[in-house]
């Protein structure tokens, strides 16, 4: 009898329970949605729209109207006409050449030098002393582009150290730099190194004091030299930071910092063919000559190639280390 | 004294020999200047004197110490005072805003009960990824907002990074523990009390690197005012040291000062290039002093744990 009640009441029950929990479950998260409301709607007017703006690319623009929404929306669209100023002239080619090896060469550098100086730190003596070297390796971390561009034209403007003092010194003829293209691909990756060095050597340092002190003393105890225990136990352990570190960076290659090639070159317009990247083309094009169809086109071909490179580095480091993907 | 020997010995046995040691430090001693050394170099320019820089070029030492810069930075001391506070207001208020919006999205999306949680960290996730790219980024604040010459305009498009979003989550699910919030939940606290009253303060950690970031990114940042800044509108400090260096008129662009010095005496020469170092330390002063202390929290922030989706 009782249990042919139970049995007959439960559907009832269960309805019942499920709209209390679906209250429930307004009461209880609805402020979730409210705590998330101010951020969805900066990453909307930042991120999201924008993104449908890529679209320019594609359109022709006239300034018919003063709302910029209703020449968006009456620009006529015009295909792949955009990008025929990119990809006929030398344009293409040159930006992209110098936006992926400037970022291989600072890759490359980053790595060897960021694990050389982590090494190195850990392996000194007086841990008072890598303290310090520490420290005074992040100033040029802290200081924006725009410091570092003074600091850099310091030294290379015609009144500079270099052209006053140390190449009169050695009998050298003044160069001028900010004229002259072959001397930036030297410069640029020295400068993003100095600036950024600091980094990449304490993330690296802290893999490495991460690693088990016995792993070194088990080693001594075999016999093994301390250059062979870094080759032997250092570096296989901090493999996977070194790959992670190495892949975001790649996954990066088709973006480059704007302040590197924009400050510090001073933005010398004779020095281009071997300065200008892809960010600094964007800007070029359209802030300064109003260029909107071919600055969104570049913008287009940016973010696009970018994209892939994202995903297709982020499936490498998946394969390698599942844990250290970023998706 | 034996004991004191052992314990030598016994560090000794994971410690490199004295040479490679001696080679490693006078590596790093170097190194360190190398960081240094150009920052003297400014401030060594601009304590010299005009003349004798324009004919021997910057020394790292002055070869004729003078005061001349500086006086005339003090002379003109409005735009600098007025770039101090539009720097400090856009660095304090942006940053607070930053942590606030930032942590309110990353509280509900590190919550394991919450069913979107996922959908919310891809929105989010997602703008790491991939973005518009300047043309319509310029677009949407200039001529759909029409911010131009706006303050907002040098805060609102870093209120939210997605980079800093996922590491402020990632701490959250992992450093604050589940029975923590039930029993906030039982004792009858809120999603917002128990946010502000539990989460907040037990996350001071990340909270303190995000922030300082924040604030990095705000005091160094010129792109934005690159972009969005013309003629009259506010200009930071950082912003006032590019429009210098890029072109020295900038210095005395608009400014009256100037026009009555030229008045007072028409032979009157603007210590240009010691003018512009002068301002350039002005403008670094505030980071050489804080980086010091500051950095140390920035180091715990890198090892908080890696970002994850």
């Amino acid at each position: 009898m009782e249990q042919a009640s139970t049995a007959a009441t439960q559907p009832h029950v269960k309805v019942k329970k499920e709209k209390a929990l679906n209250q429930g479950y307004w009461q209880k998260y609805g402020v979730f949605y409210l705590m998330m409301a101010p951020a969805l709607i900066i990453l909307l007017i930042n991120n999201y729209l924008p993104m449908l703006g890529t679209l320019i690319a594609f359109k022709h623009i006239t300034y018919e109207s003063r709302s910029f929404f209703e020449n968006f929306m009456n620009g006529e669209w015009v295909g792949m006409k955009n990008f025929d100023p990119l990809f006929k002239t030398s344009d293409a080619w040159r930006i992209t050449r110098n936006t992926v090896g400037y970022n291989v060469v600072f890759i490359v550098l980053n790595l060897i030098i960021g694990v050389g100086f982590a090494l190195m730190l850990n392996l000194m003596r007086s841990k008072f002393q890598a303290k310090i070297h520490q420290t005074v390796m992040f100033l040029p971390f802290f200081l924006s582009w725009v410091i570092l561009a003074y600091l850099v034209y310091g030294f290379l403007s015609p009144l500079g150290v270099l052209n006053k003092t140390i190449f009169p010194a050695f009998g050298i003829e003044t160069i001028t730099f900010y004229q002259d293209t072959k001397w930036w691909p030297l410069i640029l990756p020295l400068i993003n190194t100095w600036k950024g060095i600091a980094y990449y050597a304490v993330i690296y340092l802290a893999a490495i004091i991460g690693i088990d002190k016995e792993y070194y003393e088990a080693a001594t105890i075999d016999g093994a030299s301390r250059s062979r225990q870094v080759w032997s136990i250092t570096l296989p352990l901090i493999r996977p930071v070194i790959i992670v570190m190495t892949m975001l960076q790649i996954g990066r290659i088709f973006f480059s910092d704007f302040g590197l090639f924009y400050n510090i070159t001073r933005n010398s317009g004779s020095i281009y063919e071997t300065t200008q990247v892809i960010d600094t083309y964007v800007y070029q094009g359209f802030l300064v000559s109003g260029n909107i169809g071919l600055s969104s086109a570049a913008g287009f071909y940016q973010a696009v190639v970018g994209f892939v490179l994202v995903l297709l580095s982020n499936f490498v480091v998946r394969r390698i280390s599942k844990d250290d993907a970023l998706f | 004294m034996s004991a004191i020997a052992t314990k030598k010995k016994e560090r000794d046995v994971l410690a490199i020999s004295n040479k490679s040691n001696f080679i490693i430090n006078t590596f790093f001693w170097f190194y360190t200047a190398m960081c240094i050394i150009p920052v003297l170099l400014l401030i060594s320019v601009s304590f010299s004197d005009e003349q004798n820089i324009r004919v021997n070029g910057y020394k790292f030492w002055p070869e004729q110490f003078s005061l001349e810069a500086y006086k005339f930075l003090v002379k003109d001391w409005t735009p600098i005072v007025e770039s101090y506070g539009i720097s400090i207001f856009v660095t304090v208020v942006g940053t607070i805003t930053a942590l606030t919006v930032m942590a309110l999205y990353a509280y509900p999306i590190s919550r394991r009960d919450f069913k979107h949680r996922n959908i919310f960290s891809f929105i989010m996730f997602f703008t790491v990824l991939f973005g518009g790219g300047l043309v319509p980024f310029y677009l949407m604040y200039a001529q759909i907002l029409g911010w131009r010459n706006e303050i907002y305009v040098l805060m609102v498009p870093m209120f939210v990074q997605g980079f800093f979003v996922l590491l402020i989550r990632t701490f959250f699910s992992n450093s604050i523990p589940t029975e923590l919030l039930e029993s906030a939940k039982i004792d009858g606290a809120g999603e917002m009390r128990t946010f502000f009253g539990i989460v907040l303060p037990l996350s001071l950690p990340v909270l303190a690197s995000v922030g300082l970031l924040c604030t990095l990114n705000y005091w160094n940042d010129w792109f934005l005012s690159l972009l969005f800044i013309t003629q009259d509108g506010p200009r930071t400090i950082t912003f006032r040291m590019l429009e210098a260096l890029l072109n020295i008129q900038a210095l005395t662009a608009n400014s009256n000062v100037y026009s009555a010095l030229m008045a007072a005496n028409p032979k009157f020469q603007m210590p240009g290039e010691t003018a512009r170092m002068a301002m350039a330390i002005v403008g670094v002063g505030p980071i050489i002093f804080a980086y010091p202390f500051f950095q140390r929290f920035f180091i715990t922030g890198l090892t908080v744990g890696a970002v994850k989706g």
